[in-house]
């Protein structure tokens, strides 16, 4: 395969990007971090994170053979 | 100066709004024209740089202030830009703004028809994503390959590697369709 001209050829389908930013994200960047700052329902996942490890300590605690390999996934 | 930087990215680092919102200012366009080069869609490129920089808010604590922000923006907006290709219909990406620019590219080659470079757009569209990416900014935007490498988290040779894998399958497809490049 002659590398260059495929390279050539798809330099001329395809033209490279020239555009600039035109307007100032930071607006739409902070409407997208106070979306976030407010869950809806009042729910977050810190309960996920809580079962979480309440379903590990569970685990570790009737099963300390699995320890290690809590470990070694760490 | 540096002085100035290298405290910016050490309040960053410790969750400081300000440090953030100053690293968004003097980010965003060059994020932002990153993306535009891999998506090649400004609207789309516009909400892939809001949701790269949501993942770099979330993600303060792991930076390493040594590193710089510069490769670890771009990193994170590859795979933001990585995500979104990979959700989108194949086709559609290249077809609408090619098919305007085709009419009078600056350098085309007059041996190259318009349909014919059409036909390799849109054969293009519909590599695997990870491959076109490679192919994207190694060969149509002419980036640095150590950049492509580090913004894809590989190897310069698995970059090379991909452009030609990229190449090799364009070139396939274009045979399949009765054009010999």
């Amino acid at each position: 395969m002659n590398v260059d001209r495929m390279k050539k050829l798809l330099q001329q389908a395809v033209p490279p990007v020239k555009d600039e930013l035109e307007r100032d994200l930071w607006p739409a960047m902070l409407r997208r971090m106070d979306r976030t700052a407010a869950p809806a329902f009042g729910f977050n996942w810190a309960w996920f994170d809580a079962a979480l490890a309440i379903g590990v300590a569970t685990l570790a605690a009737f099963f300390p053979v699995s320890i290690p390999l809590l470990l070694y996934y760490l | 100066m540096q002085n100035e930087l290298s405290d910016v990215l050490n309040l960053f680092r410790l969750g400081d709004a300000d440090a953030f919102e100053m690293l968004f200012h003097e980010h965003q366009r060059a994020v932002y024209v990153w993306i535009l080069r891999i998506v090649r869609n400004p609207a789309a490129a516009e909400d892939l740089t809001i949701e790269s920089f949501w993942r770099i808010h979330r993600a303060y604590a792991r930076f390493e202030p040594e590193r710089g922000f510069d490769g670890w923006a771009r990193r994170i907006a590859t795979r933001a830009a990585l995500d979104w290709l990979r959700t989108q219909k194949q086709e559609n990406e290249l077809s609408s703004e090619v098919c305007a620019e085709l009419a009078a590219p600056a350098e085309a080659d007059p041996a190259v028809s318009a349909e014919i470079r059409l036909k390799i757009a849109q054969a293009f569209g519909r590599l695997p994503p990870k491959l076109r990416i490679a192919a994207t900014l190694a060969v149509i935007e002419e980036q640095p390959q150590k950049d492509v490498a580090a913004s894809l988290g590989i190897s310069v040779a698995a970059v090379k590697l991909r452009v030609y894998r990229a190449l090799r399958l364009l070139r396939k497809e274009l045979e399949r369709q009765g054009i010999t490049p």
